[in-house]
């Protein structure tokens, strides 16, 4: 028989109407546990180079899909969220930034950093491929 | 006023818990551009490009750092999360046992094909 623990939990999350703060913290927690997730893909992709160059094609063809390229992208920005809020988290360790005036200008300038960081990535990946392609037409 | 922590089996780990968190996510900081380097090459570059950039000795040794600094950090994390929404606690020991045995088997592969990529670069 399990063990009733009768020790409070968090609260649960569709009680409340969350502010923007909030809903940063809870995207933070999820994040976290989808990139840890997203950890057996890195995994896969690690494996395939090592597999040699018939793995790796393969891999390179899945990974390709527009279909993966969405998931994966949205894996990017989620370990870029998860950054940007963790470098906040880090912060607040400090014992600085706790004013009720600037978090909510703080949530806005993680949400548009990370999204700048997902972009120039974004970018930079499009750069190396269309190099890429000059040099090997 | 007096903190009493909750009586867990992880009450007297609770503070090592906390700062290994967070030196592993000042470690993350940097050695994630090396992880997003090292996708962006997979997914674009051709075979011997990827084996050639990871197997000079600054990207093997930073992709390894954050392989495993990546697991703790995860497995950490997780930790917290089923401490919190996990009230029965034989069901979050045994997840929470589950999920590091499952990171320790997925640290342990990615090692294994680190070293033969470096080999076999």
């Amino acid at each position: 028989m399990p063990k009733i623990n009768n020790r409070p939990t968090s609260p649960h999350l569709q009680v409340y109407r969350l502010p923007l703060t909030g809903i940063i913290s809870i995207t933070h927690r999820m994040t976290g546990v989808l990139l840890s997730v997203g950890l057996i893909l890195f995994v896969y992709i690690l494996c395939s180079v090592a597999g040699g160059l018939k793995t790796y094609s393969v891999m390179q063809a899945t990974m390709n899909l527009w279909q993966i390229q969405v998931v994966y992208w949205g894996f990017i920005y989620a370990l870029f969220f998860h950054l940007c809020h963790g470098v906040r988290h880090l912060i607040w360790d400090s014992g600085n930034g706790f004013a009720n005036q600037s978090l909510n200008c703080y949530a806005i300038i993680e949400l548009f950093s990370s999204l700048l960081l997902t972009l120039t990535t974004f970018i930079f990946s499009l750069n190396t491929e269309v190099l890429w392609s000059l040099f090997h037409p | 006023m007096e903190l009493i922590p909750p009586l867990t089996s992880r009450s007297s780990k609770g503070t090592s818990h906390w700062v290994m968190q967070r030196i592993t996510a000042i470690a993350l900081m940097p050695l994630s551009f090396w992880c997003i380097g090292f996708l962006n090459k997979c997914l674009n570059a051709p075979y011997h490009e990827t084996v050639a950039w990871l197997v000079t000795p600054l990207n093997a040794i930073c992709i390894l750092a954050w392989l495993f600094v990546v697991f703790y950090h995860a497995a950490l994390g997780l930790q917290v999360v089923l401490e919190d929404y996990v009230a029965t606690e034989s069901i979050r020991i045994i997840a929470n046992w589950a999920i590091n045995l499952c990171f320790i088997f997925l640290a342990l592969i990615s090692l294994f094909e680190m070293l033969n990529i470096l080999s076999i670069g």
